[in-house]
């Protein structure tokens, strides 16, 4: 891969609460590519939609990035004004969250929405957009498109209703998607096609995908990397095939473990014994300790940040000098 | 559609005759009338031929038939107190309720939208804060003392505006002499206006708010963020339409508890219209004018209702789509 769209650095988000302060996101670092597809796995509360929220600028009262940086090419958008931000968003980042049921505004028509979609971000008239919108669900694939641009999106199934949310998260053309779970409220039958369908929109309009997912078949056939999320950390980051074969950190190796052919079926993630720490109980040292098979002293002591192998990027201390001695 | 449009009517007509059927016990669980309506100094004979012109002498579902007959005529009998029809009697002061009750409707509506969706998009604004406290004094006090407050201060201290009457009025139509054509009238309204939409006011703002504030909250608003939609649209296209929807029958029921509460109202303010007519009705125990006056309300609450349904239809696509074409 070449040249970086965006790169997290030691992103900090914290929700401050009545009486403590919660740290949500620590230390959060990984980069995108341009025109890839990076893959984001962890256990339900690693920090996935968080870290999707930040990004785009709509992280949740009181959330905050407390600390790090995030740049979009050379440009930092964690610090712009709201109405810059605005401009960027649907421009050149897109996102797309869980459930198509509640994505679509249940009042207006599909050309409606993506019509104000298109003529926020592009110099078309109402006309031209039009045109465009219809172009649009013809590509996800939406059958007759030309005569269910006018329909209402009660009127679509949830398979079709995602369809429209791709169509409209590439509406003003962007450089990247941060996809939510995308699949995981849909009917089984559909959830390929979906990805099909977003995989091939985003190759077509050279976006990248930041595509959030507990399949680990997903993870298989559409990503090029694949980004391990741990208690609003990065446990490892590398490319798909590294992390499938040879996972190196204890807990991507306990995800993949369950596995045995990444082929063809869906799998979900297996649970490794324990449960993550809740955000005001994570260890010190390594936030994985308590569940570790390799646990060693370091473990609980230091906390091991991002270390580079040859295989990718592991925070972990079995692959420091030091060892976890 | 039709069928459901057909469905309704037959509720309405139904509900309509359970309230007819209401107001029609009231003549036989309420004392002789006739005793109200003649001097101490009638004789036997009058009483007897007074009974059977009022048809009092008839077969209880017979005069019920009647009643709902002359009911649907706008014929209500003869006023007990008054010796004169019912609905000469209501006709006459019904411009004056319907004035009242419009022009606070308005305010309620157009000041409590506005306001709810001002505190919702402010949500921690000093005047945010300011209107959220004070409406609850709206909500708790009873509405004869704001209108009694109200007199105090404007009519009394202040000596702007007038605390009784309807001021000067012109006929419009043979019958219907409105207020709203004169500096006095308007001076006489604003009071009365105010005491009696202040509640409604109120608690449509304090829906509005929660109702916006849940509609902000919506995945598709999120969803319209992520694609960088302008604020101003999420505001008030995207989540001001959704918030209305539901604002809709709340706003029409009360078009309706403002007519009919102004009762009290026009109590206060001396105010010439049915609601005064209708207290001093009860003093009288004037069975035929209540009776009409229950049915009145009734009614303007039937067809506020179905007009709400209707509006419905037209405005949310949810409910007027029935082809449902889906596919995967
Ligand atoms: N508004 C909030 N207030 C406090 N904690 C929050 C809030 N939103 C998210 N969190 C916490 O942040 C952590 C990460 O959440 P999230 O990013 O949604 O996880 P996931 O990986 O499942 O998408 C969770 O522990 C969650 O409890
Ligand atoms: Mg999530």
């Amino acid at each position: 891969m070449s040249d970086v769209l965006l790169s997290v650095r030691d992103l900090v988000v914290e929700f401050p609460k009545r009486k403590t302060l919660l740290t949500a996101l620590d230390g959060v670092s990984f980069d995108i590519h341009r025109g890839e597809i990076l893959g984001v796995v962890g256990e339900s509360g690693a920090g996935k939609s968080l870290t999707g929220a930040a990004i785009i600028g709509l992280l949740e009262q009181p959330g905050r990035i407390a600390s790090g940086e995030i740049w979009l090419e050379d440009q930092r958008i964690d610090q712009l004004p709201y109405e810059k931000m605005r401009q960027l968003r649907g421009k050149r980042i897109a996102m797309i969250f869980q459930d198509p049921l509640t994505s679509l505004n249940p009042i207006f028509t599909i050309a409606e929405q993506l019509v104000e979609t298109i003529r926020t971000h592009l110099p078309l008239n109402a006309k031209q957009a039009r045109e465009r919108a219809i172009q649009l669900l013809d590509e996800v694939g939406i059958p007759a498109a030309a005569k269910r641009v006018d329909d209402y999106p009660h009127q679509f199934s949830g398979g079709m209703r995602q369809r429209v949310v791709i169509a409209l998260a590439l509406a003003g053309e962007p450089e990247l998607i941060i996809a939510d779970e995308p699949t995981t409220a849909l009917d089984v039958s559909v959830q390929a096609q979906i990805i099909d369908v977003l995989k091939r929109m985003c190759a077509d309009h050279g976006a990248a995908v930041m595509l959030v997912t507990h399949d680990m078949g997903v993870i298989a056939e559409a990503c090029d990397r694949v980004a391990v999320m741990y208690a609003g950390r990065v446990a490892e980051i590398g490319q798909v095939r590294q992390i499938v074969k040879q996972p190196q950190h204890p807990y991507t190796q306990g995800l993949m473990g369950s596995i045995p052919s990444l082929a063809h079926q869906r799998h979900r993630l297996i649970q490794i014994p324990g449960s993550m720490p809740r955000l005001d109980a994570i260890p010190t040292g390594c936030a994985f300790n308590p569940r570790c098979t390799s646990v060693g002293e370091r473990c609980y002591k230091e906390r091991p940040d991002l270390l580079v192998t040859n295989q990718g990027e592991v925070a972990c201390w079995l692959f420091d000098q030091g060892g976890v001695a | 559609m039709i069928a459901m449009l057909v469905r309704r009517i037959i509720q309405a007509v139904l509900v309509m005759l359970v309230v007819a059927f209401i107001s029609f016990s009231l003549f036989q669980f309420v004392g002789d009338p006739i005793n109200n309506m003649v001097g101490q100094e009638a004789t036997q004979q009058d009483r007897a031929e007074l009974r059977e012109r009022l048809g009092l002498n008839d077969p209880i579902p017979v005069q019920f038939m009647r009643f709902v007959g002359n009911a649907v005529q706008g014929e209500f009998g003869i006023s007990y107190r008054m010796a004169r029809p019912v609905s000469e009697v209501i006709a006459e002061r019904l411009p004056a309720t319907l004035e009242l009750a419009l022009v606070s409707g308005v305010l309620a509506i157009t000041l409590g939208i506005v306001l709810g969706v001002y505190t919702a998009l402010r949500r921690d604004g000093w005047f945010s804060h300011f209107i959220m406290s004070s409406s609850l004094i709206g909500v708790s006090l009873p509405t004869f003392l704001i209108g009694i407050l109200l007199i105090y201060i404007f009519s009394v201290e202040l000596q702007w505006l007038p605390s009784f009457g309807r001021g000067d009025t012109v006929p419009i139509t043979d019958n219907w002499s409105t207020g709203l054509l004169t500096v006095s009238g308007w001076q006489s309204l604003i009071l009365p206006a105010i005491t009696l939409g202040l509640f409604q006011l109120t608690l449509l703002m304090r829906l509005v708010r929660a109702e916006m504030l849940e509609v902000l909250r919506t995945d598709y608003i999120k969803f319209a963020r992520a694609r960088g939609i302008r604020q101003r649209s999420i505001n008030f296209h995207h989540a001001l339409k959704n918030t209305l929807l539901p604002v809709i029958t709340i706003a029409g029921l009360q078009l309706g508890s403002i007519i009919a509460f102004a009762i009290i109202t026009e109590t206060v303010f001396q105010w010439p219209g049915v609601g005064l007519l209708f207290i001093n009705a009860i003093r009288f125990v004037d069975i035929p004018f209540m009776s009409a006056y229950l049915l009145l309300i009734a009614l303007v609450f039937v067809v506020i209702n179905l007009v709400v349904d209707l509006l419905y239809f037209v405005v949310d696509p949810r409910l007027r789509v029935t082809k449902s074409s889906s596919s995967r």
